[in-house]
């Protein structure tokens, strides 16, 4: 709450002299407020989500509950300060959070801070991998079917779209694991690299944690190359499905700005089909599907934990299962927050780059 | 609109056009309405497991022996155990018979507790307005922002902290789908209420004394409803991910207490490594036909409640029509909306 009463005078009081300098309701004005909303954001889905856990109980009984004796847990939950009236351990946990400390996790020990940014990174390059997968496979196809609309190519890519919507990415993985790791045997099964990369990776002297990245540093090339056999099937799972959204997105804008008079009036001139459909039809569409993809990083946050489970890919998605069977609350709550920290950054990012692009986009 | 209102009414046509799938079908061409079709088997082919599981499954989902003796793990497909069996004894073909209920019942719970209290929420909401609307609407996007499988986990902590029996864990799953769909039909009611609330129709009722309680559960709640079926089979087949999803991160139903598909896919991860395919080729195919049936149904229908989108499987007479669609422009216009208002 204390961030809350802050915020408002912050919004009212900063975009005022911006606003004079650049002459009143400019862009510097809508960035600066759009900016200063990351922060309520934040704030209510971590307020949100500090409550809604600890209204069942306190993290040490839930992670610890029924392994140890009555007392001890009582001297455990009186050290960790669990004991204390919870809007105390409210604002003392939004003091941590404001000051980068999320504590430590009760089922390993580790400080939550260290060990968001180790798996963070390898999330961060899952994530990166599939956005690459999905922009080569869904914006390319997406034209096409624009182009193509209402024939067979068309139809077989609208099948493709749904079909990549209705399939869940742990079965999409498991199906792309059966047949390219056990039964083709090209691929690697699961996991990051295998146990002797990790290991000569880990003994660099700054790990940067982006694998392929510190191979390459290192001059290791076999490293490199089993770095990137283990990324292949991961990336393709979360990635293909999400080309399937983007697909879609682009053909609907792009059927839109195709029926344009503009677009007639080009191919009059005797501007070439490819040109029209990438250059002069898709820029135009670039707007809507900027906005909507922006929300897709939700989304694949949401696969990326999924996907991370089923290769065993250890980041963020992975740890979050393991803490939440071992019902460590505290951990959660930090991937969480994580989470939503990025969201809305994300969020602002894309309302920025729209803005930038369209000049009518303005609050 | 509302002189030509009263004709309408007296020329009503008979029920069975009305029905809404119905018209649905009848309105639709080509491929639009072979996508429709397929989508209603599949969807009514789940329907028909989920009600005649205990019919249709040769064995309980959590049954591991028969008269005959111990079933075999990990089997492969035979005469006896048609789909194989799992790690546990588990008959593969019954839980996924099975599972069809417990999707169902899912869906059931939680696509009606989102209705209710997003319709709620939006009406009240978009017509009350003032601090009240400004409020919800933050913690909206907020909600809606983030990645709807964490709020679901979360939820599901907060309600059974992730451990449940059926029920328990029906309405765990049902509640985490829920807060992720509230969100959405609290946009959608809202953004019309305000819409509404500035007709002509709203404000006479005001002028003739109506309070705003039966402005809002009379006038603006049956207009403002309208998308609502759309919504509600696209969320259909989101719920059923969401409860995979969740399933396979181990927040599922116990496999003692009902079957659920995500799980036993959690369970056939380590299966596939070793070559077994039956365990988990076969609830996964469960969820995406279950899914891509009530997508195709939930699309279809979108695309034929909006005119420019039905038009589509006309091909000829569309892009025949449009180049002479420019000179009949002001007709264009009107059209698509007082067709789209019926549908």
């Amino acid at each position: 709450m204390t961030a809350l009463t802050e915020t408002p005078p912050e919004a009212a009081g900063l975009p005022t002299p911006t606003a004079k300098r650049k002459g009143g309701g400019g862009l510097a004005t809508y960035l600066v407020i759009r900016f200063l909303l990351i922060f309520p954001t934040i704030l209510i889905l971590v307020t949100l989500v500090f409550f809604l856990m600890r209204i069942t109980g306190d993290p040490i009984t839930a992670a610890l509950g029924g392994r140890l004796p009555a007392d001890q847990l009582e001297i455990r939950i009186h050290e960790a300060g669990y004991d204390r009236p919870l809007l105390v351990q409210y604002f003392e946990y939004l003091g941590q959070v404001f000051t980068g400390n999320f504590g430590r996790t009760i089922s390993d020990n580790r400080a939550v801070t260290e060990m968001l940014t180790t798996f963070g990174t390898a999330t961060l390059e899952l994530a990166i991998n599939a956005l690459i997968v999905a922009f080569i496979v869904g914006i390319p196809l997406g034209m096409i079917a624009a182009h193509r609309r209402d024939k067979g190519t068309d139809a077989g890519l609208r099948v493709f779209a749904i079909l990549s919507y209705a399939t869940p990415v742990f079965f999409a993985g498991l199906l792309l694991k059966l047949v390219f790791s056990v039964w083709l045997a090209w691929l690697p099964v699961d996991g990051r690299a295998s146990t002797s990369t990790e290991l000569s990776l880990g003994s660099l002297a700054a790990p940067t944690g982006v694998y392929w990245l510190d191979a390459l540093r290192s001059g290791n090339l076999t490293a490199f190359w089993d770095v990137e056999r283990h990324a292949v099937l991961p990336a393709l799972a979360l990635g293909l499905l999400t080309a399937g959204v983007f697909l879609r997105l682009v053909r609907t804008n792009l059927i839109g700005t195709l029926g344009k008079d503009y677009v007639e009036a080009g191919r009059s001139r005797g501007v070439s089909e490819f040109r029209l459909v990438t250059k002069h039809a898709y820029k135009p569409a670039l707007i809507p599907i900027i906005t909507i993809m922006g929300l897709q990083i939700a989304l694949l946050l949401g696969g990326a934990v999924l996907t991370e489970t089923t290769f065993e890919w250890k980041g963020l998605g992975f740890q979050l299962a393991q803490y939440l069977t071992a019902r460590d609350f505290v951990a959660v709550q930090g991937i969480v927050v994580l989470l939503a920290v990025i969201v809305a950054v994300t969020n602002f990012i894309v309302d920025v780059v729209a803005a930038l692009i369209d000049p009518r986009v303005r609050y | 609109m509302a002189t030509q209102a009263v004709p309408q009414l007296e020329r009503r046509e008979p029920l069975w056009t009305r029905i809404p799938v119905l018209t649905h079908v009848r309105m639709s061409v080509g491929v639009q309405r072979v996508m429709l079709v397929v989508g209603l088997s599949l969807t009514g082919i789940f329907l028909v497991l989920a009600v005649f599981a205990p019919l249709m499954a040769p064995f309980g989902y959590s049954q591991i022996a028969d008269a005959s003796g111990g079933f075999p793990t990990q089997d492969p497909p035979s005469a006896k155990h048609l789909w194989g069996t799992t790690v546990g004894g588990f008959d593969v073909f019954s839980r996924v018979v099975w599972g069809a209920q417990t999707a169902v019942l899912v869906i059931v719970v939680a696509v009606a507790l989102s209705i209710f209290a997003g319709v709620a929420l939006g009406l009240a909401s978009g017509y009350i307005g003032g601090w009240l609307d400004r409020i919800l609407v933050v913690i909206a996007d907020a909600v809606y922002a983030f990645p709807s499988l964490l709020v679901a986990i979360v939820m599901s902590i907060v309600i059974s902290h992730g451990q449940s029996s059926l029920w328990g864990g029906i309405f765990a799953a049902a509640i985490s789908i829920t807060v992720v769909f509230i969100p959405q039909y609290f946009r959608v009611v809202r953004a019309e209420a305000i819409r509404l609330k500035a007709e002509p129709f709203v404000e006479s009722a005001k002028v003739i004394g109506a309070s705003s309680w039966r402005i809002m559960a009379r006038h603006i709640f049956r207009n403002a409803t309208r998308s609502i079926p759309l919504i509600f089979t696209l969320n259909a087949s989101e719920a059923i991910l969401t409860l995979a999803g969740l399933g396979f991160l181990g927040f599922g139903i116990e496999p003692t207490s009902a079957s659920e598909w995500g799980f036993d896919l959690n369970k056939a991860i380590s299966d596939v490594t070793a070559g077994i395919w039956w365990t988990g080729v076969f609830p996964g195919l469960a969820i995406v036909l279950t899914v891509l049936g009530l997508t195709l149904v939930g699309e279809s229908m979108n695309d034929l409640s909006d005119a420019k989108l039905r038009a589509r499987g006309r091909k000829r007479t569309t892009t025949a029509g449009a180049k002479g669609a420019r000179t009949a422009a002001p007709q264009g216009v009107s059209s698509p909306e007082s067709e789209g208002g019926k549908a």
